[in-house]
């Protein structure tokens, strides 16, 4: 390695503990938003309850899109750090559909959900539910512009390390957006359609 | 050739904790569909499946290794762990304790 590189190299770990240090920053948000739901979920002024308002399918489905997305970002970053354009463009491009679809199929509930009167104003149940579940689709959403972005990037210069300390952040993102979606299934979604 | 093995290892760490991953999934989502389990125990059943996950994909996703990767990195991941619960556990408590107090009014 040269100077330059190792000094590239080291730069490259800066970024991606100051970008770490974000991302804990993140979990710490979600945690509150998880714990104002937890408070809130019995609080629900006599209008739907969780068990009503849940779609097992659709929750089934937003689990797979983004679990296989996570799989799918990976390879990408894998094949970004190992300077192969082709399959590093082509993951990315899956990953992009697969976390299109997810938005998609969770602004459909959130229409749904408010056409039969249960927006974010009608309780205390439904204003922590919407915060933190849009929070999360907030994320996917950012995710998904600087997914884009990347592949702009690909496209217009050669793979170099800045390209590669790009990509490995946004693995480390995508990979947050993933954990915390484990946490909504888990503590929002499946309760609610226990009976 | 290194490289080549290199490749195939990073790869399968992937499958590997996408699997694993997949398991863990479906493992809540089936017992939620069947029923039969009571709340209490429905409750802690996914609240481990979803524990395990998280430690998956922390290991094979985000490769924490409680080796190799930057002690600093560690040390905000269990600074983090903490803080979240310490915030989750304290407004419960807090909140629970003040519903409990609140219900003969």
């Amino acid at each position: 390695m040269s100077q330059v590189d190792i000094q590239q190299h080291e730069e490259n770990e800066e970024r991606a503990y100051g970008f770490w240090l974000f991302l804990m920053s993140d979990a710490i948000l979600f945690s509150l938003l998880f714990a104002t739901y937890a408070v809130m979920v019995t609080a629900t002024d006599d209008g739907p309850t969780r068990s009503e308002i849940f779609g097992y399918w659709r929750t089934v489905a937003n689990t797979a899109l983004l679990l296989c997305s996570s799989l799918t970002m990976g390879l990408a970053s894998i094949a970004i750090r190992e300077f192969d354009k082709t399959t590093g463009l082509r993951w990315i491009f899956v990953t992009m559909i697969l976390a299109f679809g997810f938005l998609v199929l969770e602004i459909q509930e959130f229409a749904g959900l408010v056409a039969q009167g249960a927006g974010p104003d009608r309780s205390g149940f439904l204003s922590g539910y919407y915060t933190l579940v849009g929070t999360h689709g907030a994320h996917v959403t950012i995710g998904l512009i600087w997914m884009a972005v990347l592949c702009l990037h690909l496209a217009l210069r050669p793979i170099d390390p800045i390209i590669q300390s790009i990509t490995e952040r946004l693995t480390m993102f995508w990979h947050l957006v993933g954990i915390v979606w484990i946490g909504i299934y888990s503590m929002v979604y499946l309760p609610g359609l226990y009976q | 050739m290194t490289d080549l093995r290199q490749h195939q290892r990073d790869v399968r760490t992937y499958l590997i904790g996408f699997g694993l991953a997949v398991v863990l999934t479906v493992i809540p989502f089936v017992i939620t569909a069947t029923g039969g389990l009571s709340r209490t125990w429905f409750d802690l059943a996914i609240l481990f499946a979803a524990i395990v996950q998280v430690l998956v994909h922390l290991r094979y996703f985000l490769h924490i290794d409680l080796r190799h990767t930057p002690r600093e990195n560690l040390l905000a991941l269990g600074f983090t762990g903490l803080l979240m619960v310490i915030m989750i556990g304290g407004t419960l408590w807090i909140m629970g304790n003040l519903a409990a107090r609140m219900m003969g009014t």
